[in-house]
């Protein structure tokens, strides 16, 4: 029996170019799928599981249930939460009855409306670019609801209101829930036209909405590509080369083949792969190899010689990101002149669950399910190696257990690797990918080892005049799909974001990058906050060294600076006022210095202040007490889910700020694990105060900006409880020194 | 062959000794909540209680469980420190990727269990070793405050 039944009229309704389809779905149509093979759903209810090619946002059951397609990842982020708000505000669903369910690889419905035709979540794009996209989705939904009712009715559309997923007309009397009306609404053809709420009408968005994979989380039954289990599936565990650039020469797979349960070992561009039912097996499968690597296009260089190499090209102009005014004139007649020089490690993103990738070959092409972050993107790069039509992958997109930006890799590295397994043993079984978290940690694509080098000149009131930056560091987009997009006249613009946009009116402003792809292999990536996670260090710590240069308060002589940038300095005087910025800190217990210091910095069209506070011991360690944090992303969507984007920010960036550092020596990664690579735990965790500021503007993001003010505040803080400046990360013990 | 307790269930899953529980359970026995972070028992992602104490599944052999009582995720609501833990985890919204969170709630419980009402420095103590790079610290010991009044 064809139960399902959809709207087959369509109509383009974004000038975007997105094209909405609207579908209502009986529930008897939800397949029980496999338990390890859907898509990623979460939701209170019971998992609406349906094999439905989906091609919509809003699904509404006869059993009341609203399903939310969601087009993007959730990788912790709270975007399934904030995607169905928006659609449930504008349908006036009852909170309870809306579920959410991961939306298929399908770019001409699903793409990120700010990357043009590409699907992927990323650069905390997700609510920015679907606010109206999803509010419309809702809006339409409701519309026909309404007009199903009116027609049941016979009366008019006007005298039909909705509330809380009840659909009513109150002269009569009569009620009626969405699942009655489903199949008549889906009869209907779409509005032309709908009206958005005013948001003052708001019932949710800017309320309290739980997150919607709360119980799926809590209860071990949320599904990420680690636990997909497929039928007949294998574990394939991978040797890597011990340095970038190596390859393998020879493989001697005698013992691994002896290991009871291995069932293959195969050669891959990347390594070699050993498979076998389970994991366990396929590990001392590995463990058991013996890969003679070929090294000689191999890097066996170290992060100190290239910090030894960024600090020679730093000496030298770069190619200009910015340039107002004449910066070299004014500093070379300034009444006084400050510098600086600031270095920043490699990172690993070292999310909890270490990368994986679950393929299946068959006649039709191919299946992946993966926390998947780039679906364009990777649909492509795995179609390329499998010789499919990139729409013949199909990407299930489950929930990724952290991501940081890691799983959108720009050349989809561990799907291509899953990928040439899959063909190395001609999609005989479906492939599990593991990789250990030593294979991450030593995996490469971190966040890149940077050096900057700032000047700035100061008139006789102090006030600055001319500030030069000059940036040093390997490029992220270079020889990705996105170079000839973000790469201009020699700058990648996520090298100097940050930067080339300093937001203080200072007469001469020059910026400028060194590139250094060209003196090493250690693949880079995008890491939670991508350039601003140097740039806002480096930017911030120097306007504290200004500040004090100058004799004046690090907030004041900072406001002074941001008249035209109002939204700057209202999270400033926010998070300043809360702070209790200017009184006297209570006096340590212990008897330790304390001190306050004070970081501003907008990324991704959100601004964010902190104000950071500190004791210092008498050996130099110290503790972090509280942060106080002003954020401003115009309207506040789900107020808990930016706090909480805020409190994970600023302890993703303590990590990093404390003892966050992946380092090379003869070219090989000297971490593998959490005990060398060590990660913020909870007795590190400071007091986290979030304020937001009341906005009107449009949403903008929240995942990755309350990283980068952190650092700087800190290190603001340390040098007022002790007079001593750090200016290269992690902070470490150099306070002890 | 090992034999022992599972969430009530007695099972001998059919792998060799030296397996560790953690991709016994995962593996062996299908029960996914149990997770895979480090393998070197550095992250606690793969917490479960034996005989009622948290360990690290990842670093614990099959052998070391024989004839014991295994608790995961998936039976920790048998108890009413279970219930209670992952009723204030989801009143809080503690979550964020959620891929540690089976072994966070498994050390809260175990914690709970054996002293009901523990300060900010118990719960540091015996949270710390399990990693959450969400870094939801802040609302899991929020959490742990809420689940003990409830206990109360």
């Amino acid at each position: 029996m064809k139960t399902r039944i959809e709207n087959v009229s369509r109509r383009d309704f974004f000038k975007a170019g997105a094209g909405l389809t609207l579908a209502l779905v009986l529930p008897s149509a939800r397949g029980a799928a496999a338990r390890v093979a859907g898509p990623g759903i979460a939701g209170s209810a019971p998992a609406v599981a349906a094999a439905f090619e989906a091609n919509a946002f809003v699904r509404i059951g006869t059993d009341n249930t609203v399903t939310v397609l969601a087009k993007h990842l959730e990788m912790g982020q709270g975007t399934y939460t904030g995607l169905a708000t928006l659609v449930a505000e504008e349908l006036d669903a009852d909170w309870a009855q809306v579920v959410v369910e991961g939306a298929p690889a399908d770019a001409a419905r699903y793409n990120n409306l700010f990357w043009g035709p590409a699907q992927g979540t990323g650069g905390s794009t997700a609510i920015a670019n679907s606010f109206a996209q999803m509010r419309h989705a809702g809006a339409t939904a409701r519309a026909m609801l309404v007009q199903a009712a009116a027609g049941r009715w016979k009366v008019a559309a006007e005298s039909i209101t909705i509330s809380a997923g009840v659909v009513s007309h109150a002269p009569s009397g009569r009620k009626a829930g969405f699942g009655e009306l489903a199949e008549a609404a889906a009869a209907l053809s779409l509005p032309a036209t709908v009206t958005l709420k005013d948001p003052k009408d708001f019932t949710l968005i800017g309320k309290h909405a739980p997150r919607k994979d709360s119980v799926a989380k809590t209860t071990g039954r949320a599904m990420f590509t680690q636990d997909v289990k497929l039928p007949g599936m294998l574990v394939a565990v991978v040797a890597h080369p011990p340095r970038f650039g190596a390859t393998v020469r020879g493989v001697d797979d005698t013992a691994a083949r002896a290991v009871p349960g291995v069932v293959d070992v195969v050669r891959i561009p990347s390594g070699v792969a050993v498979l076998a039912g389970d994991y366990w097996t396929a590990r001392k499968g590995r463990d058991a190899l013996q890969v003679d690597w070929d090294e000689t296009a191999a890097w066996r260089g170290s992060s100190a010689q290239l910090l030894a190499d960024y600090r020679r090209l730093a000496a030298t102009p770069g190619a200009v990101a910015r340039n107002d005014g004449d910066a070299e004139a004014a500093l070379g007649k300034a009444d006084k002149v400050v510098e600086a020089e600031f270095a920043f490690p490699y990172l690993a993103h070292a999310a909890m669950e270490p990368l994986n990738c679950v393929m299946k070959l068959d006649a039709d092409g191919c299946e992946v399910w993966n926390g998947e972050q780039f679906q364009t993107v990777d649909q492509a790069v795995v179609a390329a190696i499998l010789g499919l039509k990139p729409e013949q992958v199909k990407l299930n997109m489950l929930f990724a257990g952290g991501s940081f930006g890691r799983r959108a890799n720009p050349k989809s590295d561990y799907l291509v690797e899953t990928a040439h397994i899959v063909k190395a043993i001609g999609g005989r079984a479906p492939v599990k990918l593991v990789w250990s978290r030593e294979d991450d940690m030593r995996g490469g694509h971190y966040r890149p080892l940077y050096l900057h080098r700032l000047r700035a000149a100061l008139d006789a009131t102090g006030r600055p005049q001319a500030w030069s930056q000059r940036i040093v560091g390997q490029s992220i987009m270079l020889g990705s799909p996105f170079e000839s997009l973000m790469i201009k006249d020699g700058v990648d613009a996520t090298s100097v974001e940050g930067a080339a946009n300093l937001p203080y009116a200072i007469p001469n402003l020059a910026v400028d990058l060194h590139t250094t792809n060209a003196l090493t292999k250690v693949p880079v990536q995008w890491w939670r906050s991508v350039g601003s996670s140097h740039t806002g260090f480096a930017t911030e710590v120097f306007m504290d060294e200004l500040a004090l240069a100058a004799g004046s308060d690090p907030v004041a002589y900072r406001l002074e600076l941001l008249a035209a940038h109002p939204r700057h300095a209202a999270v400033l005087q926010l998070a300043a006022e809360k702070a209790g910025w200017g009184t006297p800190l209570q006096a340590a217990s212990d008897g330790g210095r304390r001190g306050r210091g004070v970081a501003v910095h907008e990324s991704f069209n959100s601004f964010v202040a902190q104000v950071v506070e500190t004791t210092v011991a008498a050996d130099g360690s110290f503790r972090v007490d509280r942060v106080v944090c002003a954020v401003d992303c115009g309207i506040a969507v789900n107020p808990d889910v930016i706090r909480a984007q805020m409190e994970g920010g600023i302890g993703f960036a303590l990590a990093a700020a404390l003892s966050g550092e992946i380092t090379l020596r003869d070219g090989q990664v000297e971490q593998s694990n959490f005990h060398d690579y060590t990660v913020l735990r909870i007795n590190e965790m400071l007091a986290v105060e979030v304020h937001i500021v009341p906005s009107a503007e449009k949403p903008s993001g929240v995942g990755e900006p309350g990283v980068p003010p952190l650092a700087p505040a800190l290190v603001n803080a340390l040098y007022a409880a002790t007079g001593k400046r750090i200016r290269r990360l992690p902070i470490g013990t150099q306070l002890q020194g | 062959m090992t034999t022992f307790i599972l969430n009530g269930q007695r099972v001998s899953p059919d792998l060799p000794d030296d397996t560790p529980l953690l991709w016994a359970l995962r593996d062996g026995l299908d029960l996914t909540g149990t997770k895979f972070g480090c393998g070197m028992g550095l992250c606690g992602a793969c917490t479960v209680h034996l005989d009622g104490e948290p360990v690290r599944a990842c670093s614990t052999p099959l052998s070391a469980v024989a004839g014991k009582k295994v608790t995961t995720i998936e039976g920790v609501d048998a108890a009413r420190a279970g219930q209670a833990v992952q009723a204030a985890w989801q009143k809080l919204d503690v979550v964020q990727c959620g891929y540690c969170q089976s072994g966070q709630i498994m050390s809260a419980t175990a914690l709970l269990v054996a002293n009901p009402r523990p300060t900010d420095a118990e719960i540091d103590a015996a949270m710390s070793g399990n990693i959450c790079r969400c870094a939801t610290y802040v609302r899991i010991r929020a959490a742990i405050h809420e689940a003990a009044t409830a206990l109360a």
